[in-house]
């Protein structure tokens, strides 16, 4: 294998979704959340595109976002999102109902972390099947009955039995696979998984990422995959985006992301997660904890921890810019970061 | 030396309606002082009702519990009263294990003033804030009357181990203390639990299900990989990772997803015969993972529990077909 070659796979050019500015916001008692922060990006079709940070850095509230399952008290007060089907774009932030049920799950899906608690307790697999199609205007169960089978021997699955049965009745694995399969009936280019293997144990996280990884290069559909996990990341994603207090810091190729980082945060990440191959590597902790969304720090949101900081990064919020191939940044000093490959990083410090 | 803890041929088994759920089966194990064993396997395999098993929390339906190399089941109350101080747990979740009632210095003050001879509160006080400066949270004043709501998630933690630490003890038992902190607070913790192993000797049994984990934290101790209530391979850490000898265990290990996309992507699976995780009302007779093993032989695997064999003088294994 060469793995550093096969991004070139999906770069078809071919958009599916941009992203243009876009924030969130929720009103709290205390103050104005902003969860989401001036989040601008591409998806590729064909691609695979992950976003990593830590809890609360606004990476489930922008999958939200961008099938509009906002909660109530959740605000857009900028941005656009275009979602670009047989070359006519849509914009997602302002369809109407119709135009927004037709959006979702025939263009786009969403795949959420909980698999128990996406399922009905009380109506069988195939009754929640059929549901699902009649409300997205597919009415003929036959036709319904012929797709999801042939689906569910993808996701490797006991076709015949998975229908009948009721979602106590599977495994966390099994549950994650119908899920997956069920999120795929309508054909959609555009999956956005949150967190799909995370509460699973290892050796079903390992047939659930197999499973994607052969339906993602049997029916070629475009995936935004939402994850604390770096190493699920590492396992599926062409590009991935670090997410810090509600912004994108850093959009990289896997092999970039991973192997030459240039925002601090990404490196320390990074640097902070242990493997099993190889010795046993000197990890390092990112000092402080990650900043209040309702309370920014001013300039770049990062400086508190960072110990590249200067001057301008207390008074500036960086952008997002260009430092290589398809890799951008939004650093002040990413430059120094580089130089010294993230050295400042490990130095021992407290909480 | 003699081991400080030891669990010997320990068995637990639960009601579940009319059902009987062997969660622990025959689980024997010892910790010498100062080392880090760690419990490693996946939900429901045991891990968790071993550890409280060790940490004398709960009574083992049969097979016996040795501090000390006395069986803490059949101590008077003063020496109950010593194991119980001596032995302290770490909880997963610092959301649940704090008192949200309570500031900082009074959960840590409560146990100081009655366990460890200090009669003022001023005192008290005094102590606590050298045990936050011990878990690194500091300046102590900062945190001492701050109620738990008001610290993140790694300074809660910070906070149940400094508690763990106000009776002096020599055995902490942490059960995945670190599964919930976000990656980048993690390492400190870690880094913080090891410096108390070595600047007070400080014997740990480590439950987790991150075997990445498990070999960052006790890489100079040792693992036991856990199965269906049975351990199936303990050895030294360095060896049981890179050269692990019971299907299981290697199939965990191949199946592991990494931070690291070349590797992880190259890295050669395992191919189990059986995808399905066998209920614990239902274990498969025999060696309970013969079902999905790619080494299964009929006629011996699925008739006879292989026993925990000596390999060498270090690494155990419970493999009818490896046998070394």
């Amino acid at each position: 294998m060469q793995p550093e070659s096969s991004q070139a796979n999906h770069a078809r050019d071919e958009v599916v979704l941009s992203v243009e500015d876009l924030w969130v916001t929720y009103q709290a008692r205390r103050g104005t959340v902003k969860a989401v922060r001036g989040v601008s990006f591409e998806l590729h079709r064909g691609e695979t595109l992950a976003f990593i940070g830590e809890s609360g850095c606004g990476k489930t509230t922008l999958g939200l976002a961008l099938i509009r399952l906002l909660p109530a008290s959740a605000r857009v007060p900028r941005g656009k999102i275009v979602h670009w089907c047989d070359g006519l774009p849509c914009e997602v932030l302002t369809m109407d109902e119709r135009a927004l049920r037709e959006f979702r799950w025939r263009a786009c899906a969403m795949i959420f972390q909980s698999a128990l608690n996406a399922f009905n307790p009380v109506l069988r697999v195939w009754d929640q099947v059929l549901d699902t199609a009649q409300a997205h205007g597919e009415g003929n169960p036959q036709v319904v009955r012929q797709r999801m089978l042939e689906l569910f021997r993808l996701v490797q699955l006991d076709p015949e039995r998975v229908m009948r049965s009721y979602p106590h009745e599977l495994s966390g694995g099994m549950r994650q696979r119908v899920l997956l399969a069920l999120g795929l009936l309508l054909g959609p280019q555009l999956i956005i998984l949150d967190e799909p293997t995370t509460a699973l144990d290892i050796l079903t996280q390992r047939s659930v990422i197999e499973v994607l990884r052969s339906l993602r290069s049997e029916l070629d559909f475009s995936l935004i995959l939402i994850s604390h996990d770096l190493s699920l990341a590492a396992e599926l994603a062409d590009r991935v985006g670090t997410m810090y207090a509600g912004a994108l810091v850093e959009v990289a190729s896997v092999w970039d992301a991973y192997y030459r980082p240039h925002h601090p945060y990404t490196m320390g990440l990074i640097r902070a997660v242990p493997t099993i191959s190889g010795a046993r590597q000197d990890l390092i902790s990112i000092p402080g904890t990650p900043p209040d969304l309702i309370d920014l720090p001013p300039g770049c949101t990062f400086h508190p921890r960072c110990p590249y900081a200067t001057a301008i990064c207390q008074k500036e919020e960086p952008r997002l810019e260009a430092v290589g191939v398809n890799h951008q940044v939004a650093c002040w000093n990413w430059q120094e970061a580089v130089r010294d490959q993230g050295a400042r990083l490990a130095v021992e410090t407290g909480i | 030396m003699a081991p400080l803890l030891q669990l010997v041929d320990v068995e637990r088994s639960f009601k579940v309606g009319r059902a009987l759920v062997r969660a622990v089966d025959g689980v024997s194990l010892s910790i010498r002082e100062g080392e880090v064993l760690c419990l490693v396997g996946e939900s429901g395999c045991g891990k968790t009702t071993t550890g409280k098993i060790a940490a004398g929390l709960l009574h083992p339906s049969s097979g016996q519990v040795l501090f000390q190399g006395q069986d803490i089941w059949r101590m008077n109350r003063q020496e109950f009263r010593r194991f119980r101080k001596a032995v302290q747990i770490i909880h997963q979740d610092p959301y649940a294990s704090l008192n949200p009632t309570q500031t900082v210095a009074s959960i840590l003050s409560a146990p100081i003033l009655r366990h460890s001879g200090v009669h003022s509160r001023h005192q008290a006080r005094q102590r606590a804030a050298e045990l936050l400066a011990t878990v690194d949270l500091t300046p102590p004043e900062d945190f001492l009357d701050k109620y738990p709501h008001q610290l993140s998630g790694g300074q809660r933690q910070r906070v149940s181990v400094a508690r763990a630490l106000t009776v002096h003890p020599t055995f902490i038992m942490a059960d995945e203390a670190v599964s919930m902190l976000d990656v980048s607070i993690r390492v400190s913790l870690l880094k913080m639990l090891a410096r108390l192993r070595d600047e007070m000797g400080m014997t740990y049994l480590f439950i987790t299900h991150d075997l990445a984990v498990a070999k960052y934290f006790a890489w100079e101790g040792r693992i036991a990989v856990m199965y269906l209530g049975r351990v199936v391979e303990v050895g030294p850490t360095p060896e049981l990772i890179n050269h692990p000898l019971h299907p299981y265990t290697r199939a965990l290990l191949s199946a592991l997803p990494e931070a690291d996309p070349k590797a992880t992507r190259s890295k050669e699976r395992v191919q189990l015969r059986s995808l399905d995780v066998p209920s614990l009302l239902n274990i498969p007779p025999g060696c309970s993972f013969h079902p999905r093993c790619p080494l299964f032989q009929e006629g011996l695997c699925d008739v006879q529990v292989p026993v925990l064999k000596a390999v060498d003088s270090s690494v155990e294994v419970a493999c009818h077909v490896v046998t070394g």
